[in-house]
């Protein structure tokens, strides 16, 4: 049969298995091929908190999709053209994910009276079940493939069947002309040590690609071009990567060493685990016994004068919460990084949210304002985490980064920024005594920090602590001092307004409806708005990556729109946020507390019904 | 440089109750500092004192140095920050029973487990003071405390022993009235290589008053405690006529010259020896059947937390493929869109 190859602009593929089955990987792999060959590209890691559920059950299936295309890509796509499902529990978990129009790629051997029982269908039919007679189902029966094609390859059979991602992956690489070179490397880095398994795997990718070649179940092959991208030098990196190394960044530019006291928590802990392997770049990381001192490691090391972070996710936030109070009452530079998850409580730790915002602003005792910045794609994280640092650190005071389990898990290309491209980063050292004796709570008068006395410094000495204290250092419980300390700290918060860069607008400055979103869903907001926006309808976006203090023209941009409309993954957090701050103006809202990322089409219907 | 006591004070005014053990162990420690220059060639800008919350925290206020009074139970992790961020400070951690052994007992098991290069000093009056007067994790069984009318209930803690369970590498006890022990244990903690715990037994005047009298009273000091010293035999007495025999596995006090005993048979003090079966025995000792063991207990060498992180640095950056972040942001698979 004479294969046919369709050139498509953009596809979205999503793999779904036991989540032993190797599915993010697989996907990982897949992504990286195809932002090697040039495509814009966005993923979504969808997977259960269970590291093995129960095989074959619902609760175990593992999720990965990717978005790839020949135009600008900024969402991990809403519904997917291709879904690869390992067996019956993916299919029925998935299946609403499948465009009517998808393919759906299925491992048949798994497909057995046990297997579909297992996954919970009523009938032995899972496709009439599911109702998907109309799409183009392709049974392929992969494990028996895999076991077949590695029969010789002297592996033991479980090593063997945890190859059929691989078969799998190569079947893919055929459907979308995929070149195999850079998974093909990444086998054999992978696998140096243990040569055998990586030649296995190697087969098993191009047996899984010929295998699609002569079976004539896949008619078509698709063709996603490479996209037209600014000139220059591109990698490919997930939002955790990048808040480590924007942090690297801030540390490089400062000249202050990096000090990370965290402890392990979903979906944060990949950035301390970036940060450990940099002890190449002057990082000291220390694995915490718990939160708290996960914080407190990290006041001990700004106070001795490095760059201090913690990194957590909400329940981590909370267990810091008193701590966060000394950061800010001691007047110390400190990055708290939570990269926010589904809760309350334990929640649902692996997926993703925008519910600890109210935490940020207003989670601790007494007044206690601190400044917050959130990241809005995964390659942002690393700009956030750069300012977040910087501001900290020239404003002597605590800076949450707020990010998302979306973004430290998803991943983009992204153009490799030049080191000279980004500011140099000036902390108020102080390296001699000023004024004797010295006052530690001294402040400049522009941004109302005080400066950094470290110790080791002759004629420094200073103690800091909880206690309320006047500008001299010494502790008072003076109603008139703690009033003025209370305002002067409250102020120097307030004053990074005059630093940060000014709100922007996509879209006409003036029109009937404006989003407002901030933090993660900006690729889809952005989508939903030029979609509106290509079919003639009077919308912008705003969205916010400075979000305590809001950039000082916000209430002018708002002013030039009829409908304000905020958008988050939280029942309305931001929206009663802006409430407070600008009362001035209406805000409609559109929210979604699922654990999930919105898709772009509930978007663009929240906006047209408010036009 | 050549420092006196005088150099330590700060111009704070100290604020504990008058008679409260703390202000001896103040003066024990600012006696000790220059002492701890000299032998160890500091200056006083390396100095930081780190506390919890309690009575004992507010210790950093009245030292001329580098201060961080903190937060309930937290010292230890701050301390820890402080010495891995420069690990040329000098770092001293105040705090007391429920500071360290209740809140903050999760951290100060830890800081001993790394073996982190700070000295904690424990003041130990057996009682919440800065509360007024409810139970702490040291306070004897059957204690009446304003949260124990009844008397406590609960099993205390002996410090010394959680800091062996923890792989400690340095224990040492004090009284506050023993103003030079205090002081020349100080000295040693700050020799050691590694987490030293000094835990000193003080007496809250007003919540918790002569918690500690019979054994740290004058009259009986002598008779009921043992200053322990390296290498020599453990001899005890207002008339230096008693001492520690080991009998079978257990330690039993002879008096000198009675039943053949000569200061041969005596226990020899070994503060070095890694083992810490002996070390625990010595610990455990308690008033009335055996004298309560002070001064150095255990002072045992092995690798700091801060030298294993300088090492792996060094190492690191020895070994370095990636020097800047430009190199960083390039590594690994890129690919170029022309």
């Amino acid at each position: 049969m004479q294969h046919k190859v369709i050139d498509t602009k953009e596809v979205v593929i999503r793999f779904t298995g036991d989540s032993g089955d190797g599915m993010q990987l697989t996907g990982t792999l897949f992504a990286d091929a195809s932002a090697l060959y040039g495509n814009d590209i966005s993923t979504f890691p969808d997977f259960p908190a269970e590291i093995r559920a129960p095989q074959g059950t619902i609760a175990g299936v593992s999720g990965f999709q990717v978005n790839i295309g020949s135009g600008e890509i900024l969402t991990p796509g809403d519904f997917c053209d291709v879904l690869v499902a390992m067996n019956p529990a993916a299919l029925r978990s998935n299946a609403k994910w499948a465009k009517p129009s998808a393919s759906i790629i299925l491992d048949s051997d798994t497909f057995d009276e046990k297997g579909i029982k297992r996954a919970g269908f009523k009938t032995d039919d899972p496709i009439s079940e599911l109702k998907l007679q109309d799409r183009h189902i392709i049974f392929a029966p992969i494990t028996s493939l895999t076991k077949e094609s590695l029969k010789d390859s002297g592996l033991d059979s479980k090593s063997i069947l945890r190859s059929k991602n691989i078969f799998t992956l190569g079947i893919c690489y055929y459907m979308f002309n995929r070149p195999m070179e850079s998974t093909q490397e990444y086998l054999d880095k992978k696998f140096r040590k243990n040569p055998d398994v990586a030649e296995a795997n190697k087969k098993c990718l191009r047996d899984g690609f010929n295998y699609a070649g002569n079976i004539h179940a896949i008619p078509n092959t698709y063709r996603v071009l490479p996209a037209k991208l600014e000139k220059g030098t591109y990698r490919y990196i997930n939002g955790n990567q990048a808040t480590a190394w924007g942090l690297l960044a801030a540390s490089e530019k400062s000249g202050i060493p990096l000090f990370c006291g965290s402890y392990p928590i979903t979906p944060a802990t990949s950035i301390l685990e970036e940060l450990a392997l940099r002890k190449d770049l002057n990082v000291k990381t220390l694995q915490c016994e718990d939160e708290i001192a996960g914080i407190c490691t990290s006041i001990g090391a700004a106070y001795a004068g490095n760059l201090a972070v913690t990194t957590t996710s909400g329940p981590g936030l909370s267990l810091k919460s008193e701590a966060l109070g000394l950061a800010m009452i001691t007047e110390l530079p400190l990055v708290i990084v939570d990269v926010q998850r589904g809760g309350p409580s334990t929640g649902i730790p692996t997926k993703t949210e925008q519910t600890d915002l109210n935490q940020a602003l207003y989670g601790r005792n007494g007044e206690c304002p601190i400044a917050i910045i959130a990241a809005h794609s995964p390659s942002h994280c690393f700009e956030a985490a750069f300012y977040s640092a910087k501001y900290a650190m020239e404003h002597m005071m605590p800076v949450i980064l707020l990010t998302e389990g979306f973004l430290g898990n998803g991943s983009e290309p992204w153009k490799i920024p030049s080191m000279k491209d980004f500011p140099e980063i000036h902390p108020p050292v102080l390296s001699e005594p000023q004024e004797i004796p010295f006052w530690p709570f001294k402040r400049d008068q522009e941004r109302m920090a005080r400066r950094w006395a470290l110790p080791g410094t002759p004629g420094l000495e200073h103690r800091v602590g909880g206690l309320e204290k006047n500008n001299d250092g010494s502790v008072s419980s003076d109603p008139l001092v703690h009033e003025r300390m209370v305002k002067e700290r409250a102020e120097k918060v307030a004053r990074l307004a005059n630093y940060i860069p000014d709100q922007k607008v996509i879209g006409e400055e003036s029109a009937d409806v404006l989003v407002v979103g901030w933090g993660g869903t900006y690729g889809h907001l952005y989508t939903a708005v030029k979609e509106l926006q290509s079919e003639g309808k009077s919308v912008s976006l705003t969205h916010f990556d400075y979000i305590f203090p809001l950039p000082k023209n916000t209430a002018e941009i708002f002013s030039k729109f009829k409908k304000i409309i905020v958008c988050e993954l939280n029942s309305g957090q931001f929206a009663n946020y802006l409430r407070t701050e600008h009362q001035q103006f209406k805000y409609h809202q559109y929210n979604k507390v699922q654990g999930q990322p919105f898709i772009v089409k509930e978007i663009h219907d929240a906006v047209n019904a408010i036009l | 440089m050549k420092y006196t006591p005088q150099d330590f004070k700060s111009n704070q005014e100290v604020k504990w109750c008058p008679g409260c053990g703390d202000h001896a162990i103040l003066a024990s420690i600012q006696r000790a500092m220059p002492e701890v220059c000299e032998a160890l060639n500091y200056t006083k800008e390396r100095f930081v004192f780190v506390s919890g919350i309690g009575c004992s925290s507010r210790f950093p206020y009245y030292m001329d140095t580098y201060g961080f009074h903190g937060i309930h139970g937290r010292a230890a992790a701050i301390a820890t920050g402080i010495k891995v961020a420069n690990p040329t400070l000098t770092v001293w951690e105040i705090t007391g029973d429920g500071d360290a052994l209740a809140i903050g007992g999760n951290h100060f098991i830890h800081s001993i487990r790394r073996n982190i290069d700070i000295n904690i000093v424990l003041f130990n009056n057996q009682i919440y003071g800065l509360t007024k007067g409810q139970y702490s994790p040291t306070s004897k069984l059957g204690m009446m405390t304003k949260t124990s009318p009844y008397g406590t209930v609960e099993h205390p803690f002996n410090p010394g022993a959680l800091v062996l369970g923890s792989r400690g590498t340095f224990f040492a006890r004090s009284i506050d009235v023993e103003l030079k022990l205090t002081q020349d244990i100080m000295v040693q903690s700050a020799k050691h290589d590694g987490t030293a715990v000094t835990e000193i037994l003080v007496n809250c005047v007003i919540f918790n008053d002569r918690t500690h009298s019979e054994i740290a009273d004058k009259e009986f000091r002598a008779e009921r405690t043992i200053i322990l010293k390296h290498g020599e035999p453990m001899i005890y007495g207002k008339n230096r006529d008693k001492g520690l025999v080991m009998i079978g596995n257990k330690i039993i006090s002879v008096v000198i010259g009675e039943n053949g005993i000569t200061e041969k048979d005596l226990l020899v003090h070994d503060c070095e020896i890694e083992n810490p079966g002996v070390h625990s025995m010595l610990i455990d000792m308690a008033y009335p059947e055996l004298p309560v063991a002070l001064g150095v207990i255990r002072a045992v060498k092995d690798k700091t937390y801060d030298d294993n992180v300088r090492d792996q640095v060094i190492d690191a950056r020895e070994h370095a493929q990636i020097h800047n972040m430009d190199e960083l942001l390039h590594s690994g698979a890129t690919w170029e869109v022309k």
